[in-house]
């Protein structure tokens, strides 16, 4: 909800001042009509006080129920009914209290069509004023949120490509290349190949491509290869795969995260050796992949194991095929094994 | 001098060991590649300066230091970690970011060397304080339990207890004593699950199934395991808005 405009003290204070200046003429008014002084103050307090009222209802009302355009009609009637009362009002009021100053009643009627029409337009007037301001307030506030939602959509997207980068992976990679280029040159050169097909193969790939089992296992390998650098004889891998499904289809980069967050799960959550295995097969018209790694199942639930790298799986998952029942995970004592199912569409070229 | 590094990668345990090669003053005493074979180690040297990585398996380099008395002197190794930088920049503790040259790594034995006189456990101690606030450590809680290093997922904690300098840890497998305060766990643990009922009592909310009035103005808590936890006028405050009441 919109603040009134007179919740700014300056123009609180312009309103005062015009009220006042209003209330003074029309004494002066009254006054060079005959007048005496003292009843043209009264009569000029209780119309102008009422009529205040009405001018502050119509701006609060309208800040809780803004007018959609074209129904200028019913503001226009509002106004309309508001001024009537007002005028109903305020003729009662003055008779009452200055009915016993010669000649008033009369000068009172004769000025009700000039009161009249002068509140009309004042109330008008402020309605108008209201309308645009509280207008003008609304759209600012959509600005507001279109701009927070498009910094929050960049932020996702820095996020991404953060995610990417592997800013872990990427400098502890370059930690060891570091370390072996004092030691065994060769293999820091060898190295620093595999480390930059792997980056380029990150940065080629969209994500909405397709792509054979086969390539995605040789992109995998790469990756394997850097972390048995990395991590020496703790880290060793199983891959299983039978010849005749290697061409079969998978999303790009779907296999790496599988297989990163079985190594961080295994050898981050075990201190001995970690076998990491991965199978492949054909179930129906489904290609489906296991990666299974160790974990302490007395320390780790497996449910709060399963971490970043599933959950944007599964969401990628979700988007392509609409299932959320494709990626599995089971935990067999001290194993914990992450199932994928990629059905298989007969035309894969256009990325479903 | 007496020096281990403690590092799960091989190669960057080499890279350290190769750029001491230059100091020849420090005695290169012990690798270890985890958080439990470096408290041994620790213990067993008492080294006056160690390399250690935050990432490490089962416990990070920050609460393997949480699990000595008398931690010496600290130069932390890190290739990326947010919180952690954040963390030594915080409390000016030196660090190596992966991977680095000798020149930084001899810049950081200098300035080692400079500072020794001066104490260092209070600096230690103040970043332990802010890394323990790190997400991953609000998920479990790492104690000593005589020789053995012990693990608690925080879903097995029924409630803490203040026993002096100490904090009192009941869990499905007895208690375990940490030295800490009550107001550093208040702060850990994530306030959703964990509500500190009374000065000297946090709660599990997960583990309560009753709330009973208990004398004046007080109540106490009944959890699954039939345990009772006093519950204070303001505890029970904060309780009733956490559990929607």
């Amino acid at each position: 909800m919109s603040n009134s405009p007179l919740s700014i003290i300056k123009f609180r204070i312009i309103f005062i001042i015009l009220w006042l200046v209003m209330m003074a003429d029309n004494v002066m008014v009254l006054n060079f009509f005959g007048l005496p002084l003292k009843a043209a103050i009264i009569d000029s307090a209780i119309a102008n006080t009422l009529l205040l009222l009405a001018c502050l209802l119509v701006m609060n009302t309208l800040r809780y129920y803004l007018p959609k355009r074209k129904q200028y009609i019913n503001i226009f009637s509002i106004c309309l009914f508001l001024t009537i009362i007002w005028l109903l009002l305020s003729k009662w009021l003055l008779k009452i209290s200055l009915s016993h100053y010669e000649g008033y009643t009369d000068l009172l009627y004769h000025s009700l069509s000039i009161r009249f029409s002068i509140a009309f337009l004042l109330l008008g007037c402020v309605t108008m004023i209201s309308i645009l301001w509280y207008n003008q307030q609304e759209q600012k506030e959509n600005d507001e949120r279109k701009t927070d939602a498009e910094k929050l959509a960049k932020e996702a997207e820095l996020f991404k490509l953060r995610q990417q980068l592997q800013p872990h992976f990427l400098f502890n990679s370059l930690n060891s290349i570091n370390a072996l280029i004092g030691s065994r040159p060769e293999e820091a050169r060898k190295m620093v190949q595999q480390l930059s097909d792997f980056l380029r193969g990150t940065i080629k790939k969209e994500e909405t491509q397709w792509v054979t089992l086969q390539e995605e296992l040789q992109y995998l390998q790469l990756y394997l290869d850097i972390e048995k650098v990395r991590f020496g004889n703790r880290l060793a891998t199983e891959i299983e795969v039978d010849e005749n499904i290697k061409q079969l289809k998978l999303p790009a980069l779907l296999l790496q995260p599988l297989v990163e967050n079985a190594i961080k799960f295994g050898l981050y959550d075990t201190t001995g050796d970690t076998v990491i295995k991965l199978f492949a097969l054909k179930d129906d018209n489904n290609l489906v992949i296991k990666v299974e790694n160790p974990f302490d199942p007395e320390t780790s639930s497996p449910k709060l194991g399963t971490g970043f790298g599933l959950k944007s799986v599964q969401r990628r998952l979700y988007l392509l095929f609409a299932r959320t029942d494709l990626l599995t995970t089971e935990a067999k004592g001290n194993i914990f094994i992450t199932i994928v199912k990629i059905p298989q569409v007969s035309d894969t070229s256009k990325g479903v | 001098m007496k020096v281990i590094i403690i590092d799960d990668e091989p190669l960057a345990r080499s890279i350290v060991k190769e750029y001491l090669q230059k100091h020849p003053q420090l005695e290169l005493m012990q690798e270890c590649g985890d958080g439990f074979e470096g408290v041994k180690a620790i213990q067993h040297h008492q080294p006056d300066l160690i390399f250690l990585d935050i990432q490490m398996p089962k416990i990070t380099g920050f609460e393997m230091l949480e699990l000595i008395e008398q931690p010496p002197a600290v130069i932390f190794t890190t290739a990326f970690d947010e919180f952690a930088i954040k963390a030594f920049e915080a409390h000016a503790v030196d660090y190596l970011l992966k991977p680095f040259d000798q020149q930084r790594f001899d810049k950081a034995i200098a300035k080692w060397t400079e500072q020794k006189s001066t104490t260092t456990v209070k600096a230690t101690q103040d970043l332990l304080e802010s890394a323990s606030l790190s997400p991953s450590q609000s998920q479990r809680i790492v104690v000593k339990n005589g020789s053995k290093i012990k693990i608690i997922p925080v879903h097995d904690v029924f409630y803490l207890e203040a026993a002096d300098d100490y904090v009192k840890i009941h869990t499905t497998e007895g208690y375990f004593l940490k030295n800490k305060t009550m107001t550093h766990f208040e702060q850990s643990l994530d306030g959703q699950q964990f509500v500190r009922s009374h000065r000297s009592y946090i709660v599990n909310v997960q583990q309560i199934t009753r709330i009973d009035p208990y004398e004046k103005d007080n109540h106490v808590a009944i959890l699954r395991s039939g345990a009772k936890v006093p519950v204070s006028r303001s505890g029970y405050g904060k309780l009733k808005e956490v559990l929607g009441l």
